[in-house]
């Protein structure tokens, strides 16, 4: 499949009005507080449906937080979001796994189980879907092979580099095919040609009607592409001029 | 399903010592409780066939006249409740007592005259064998002339019955600590297993894995150190039955009474019982962390 076949710009060209109804996550006046730690102040968003966005900014500036009141990993202090409908704030516990099931989510930190051998790690998202044996094992091995981990499927993840590490990662986040991409640094410990392998494999997803957000602060990511670049400073948003 | 199971395995054996603590910890507790039944379901068979075989002695004064004894025999045939009597004259006696006690049989040949009474040994009919019955009866046949005493282990049996029912009591209650430790225990496992795993657990949650699919293993884990550990503890207690059983069963057997292991739905009651309570262990504890 071509790499961007298709202008990135998706999210500052769909006219306002349209734009509401197509975001698949909106954040309104979101304030995030760690104790009397600001790590987000005021922020309001809206994402629109298949938009590859950037979240850059320096360290600390509030990017993995943003994406964890996402999933809710973490509460907002203030605000609202909205999620594909799902009013975060006011979700049961119980549908919180079909939130999160909407989300692949590249890590930070990975959050590899180092417990757990590669296909297991991958396996595990589609299992908890309460998918079927021999699917699980055909889609999780094909995902290894695109991130070029299938040598490696029995190894387990403190016995692997940080690059394959992130690979895996990777895998466990797309494979499910979700409908929303939420990747944190997702190139980070990676060369270039591995961080290429990866970008590719967002666009692809990208292409395939996935919205996909990036946090990075890695400044070549950014020239890379042509997706939307958000800037976090200090916990605010510099919104362009168009939203 | 299957891979639940799997995981709950691995579990198993990842978490070897902790598990096998458990798991030994349940067949200890399940050793004693089942020793217990064990004990008492032979002591009550005992008593059944002492029960069963209650006997009234009736001993007839010195001075009683064959006429007399005759009579008394008629009379005593007559009441309700008899199944049998069985005149022991004197000389039967003695010579009873001599064959009882070969040792002492030259102490008895030195005796001038027969010290025994004649007697009447009179078997029960087996649907009276209730307290109340046998002493009312005994009563009357007190009242009969000629009759001196009369002699029947029932005082005995009685202090015995309420000695046992106490014993059986204690029984229930040490049951039921066993049980509430034992969940106590299990439930402690899965604790330490949940909180080796929390790292593992809040990642399956952030990846949208739901309670029921985390949780799963663990209560099927329960489950097994259950099965495992009752099944340890029977085999444990089959295994000291074996050994020790017949030995019982030589000093036993003038009693008519064959010594045997736990029926085997009282085996299964117990590894259900133990399964229940590995399963109440993990309930617990998932759900309070
Ligand atoms: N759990 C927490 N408790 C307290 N403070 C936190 C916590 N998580 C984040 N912070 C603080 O919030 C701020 C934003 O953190 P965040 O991780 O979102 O930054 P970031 O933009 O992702 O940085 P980086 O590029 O280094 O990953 C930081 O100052 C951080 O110290
Ligand atoms: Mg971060």
């Amino acid at each position: 499949m071509p790499v961007n076949a298709k202008p990135r710009g998706a999210f500052s060209r769909v006219p306002l009005e349209s734009k509401e109804k197509n975001a698949v996550i909106r954040m309104f006046h979101v304030h995030k507080r760690y104790g009397a730690k600001q790590a987000l102040v005021d922020v309001t968003l809206d994402i629109v449906k298949n938009a590859f966005l950037y979240i850059s900014g320096p360290s600390g500036a509030g990017k993995s937080t943003l994406l964890k009141l996402l999933y809710l990993a973490e509460p907002v202090s203030e605000g609202q979001i909205i999620v594909d409908g799902m009013n975060l704030s006011r979700i049961s516990h119980r549908r919180i796994p079909l939130l999160r099931r909407k989300f692949g989510i590249i890590f930070q930190d990975y959050k590899l189980i180092p417990t757990r051998t590669v296909y297991e790690n991958v396996a595990l998202v589609l299992e908890a879907r309460g998918q079927q044996r021999a699917m699980v094992e055909k889609k999780v091995k094909s995902m290894l092979r695109v991130v070029g981990m299938k040598d490696r499927l029995s190894a387990y993840p403190p016995s692997l580099s940080g690059g394959e590490q992130q690979r895996v990662a990777v895998a466990r986040a797309v494979v499910g095919d979700p409908t929303i991409i939420l990747a944190d640094e997702p190139t980070g410990s990676l060369d270039d040609d591995s961080a290429a392998t990866i970008l590719d494999l967002l666009d692809q997803f990208y292409h395939r009607g996935a919205t996909v957000v990036v946090a990075t602060h890695d400044r070549s990511l950014l020239e890379r592409g042509n997706g939307r670049v958000l800037q976090l400073r200090q916990g605010r948003l510099d919104l362009p001029a168009d939203i | 399903m299957r891979s639940s199971i799997q995981r709950a395995i691995k579990d198993i054996l990842e978490n070897r010592f902790l598990n096998a603590i458990t798991i030994i910890t349940m067949a200890l507790s399940v050793l004693i409780v089942s020793a217990f039944g064990l004990f008492f379901l032979n002591v009550q068979d005992l008593f059944d066939a002492w029960k069963k075989g209650i006997r009234i002695m009736v001993y007839l004064a010195p001075a009683t006249t064959e006429t007399q004894r005759l009579e008394i025999g008629h009379r005593l045939q007559a009441f309700d409740g008899i199944q049998d009597i069985h005149f022991v004259s004197k000389a039967d006696a003695l010579r009873l007592m001599r064959k009882r006690m070969p040792r002492q049989s030259s102490l008895l040949d030195n005796l001038k005259e027969n010290p025994l009474p004649d007697a009447f040994e009179v078997t029960l009919v087996s649907d009276s064998h209730s307290p109340e019955k046998i002493e009312l009866l005994a009563q009357r046949i007190e009242g009969l002339p000629s009759v001196a005493e009369v002699e029947y282990g029932q005082q005995w049996i009685e202090r015995f019955a309420n000695f046992f029912n106490l014993f059986k009591l204690a029984g229930y209650g040490m049951g039921t600590l066993f049980f509430m430790a034992t969940v106590f225990i299990t439930a402690n496992t899965i604790r330490l297993v949940l909180y080796s795993r929390r790292e593992e657990i809040q990642i399956m949650r952030l990846v949208g894995a739901t309670d029921t699919f985390i949780k799963v293993p663990y209560y099927l884990e329960g489950l097994i150190q259950g099965l495992m550990g009752s099944l340890i503890g029977i085999a444990l207690l089959y295994a000291a039955f074996s050994a020790v059983g017949s030995q019982f069963q030589q000093n036993l057997s003038a009693e008519m009474v064959l010594i045997r292991f736990l029926p085997l739905s009282f085996c299964g009651g117990i590894i259900g019982g133990g399964m229940v309570i590995g399963l109440l262990g993990s309930f617990f504890r998932s759900n309070s962390s």
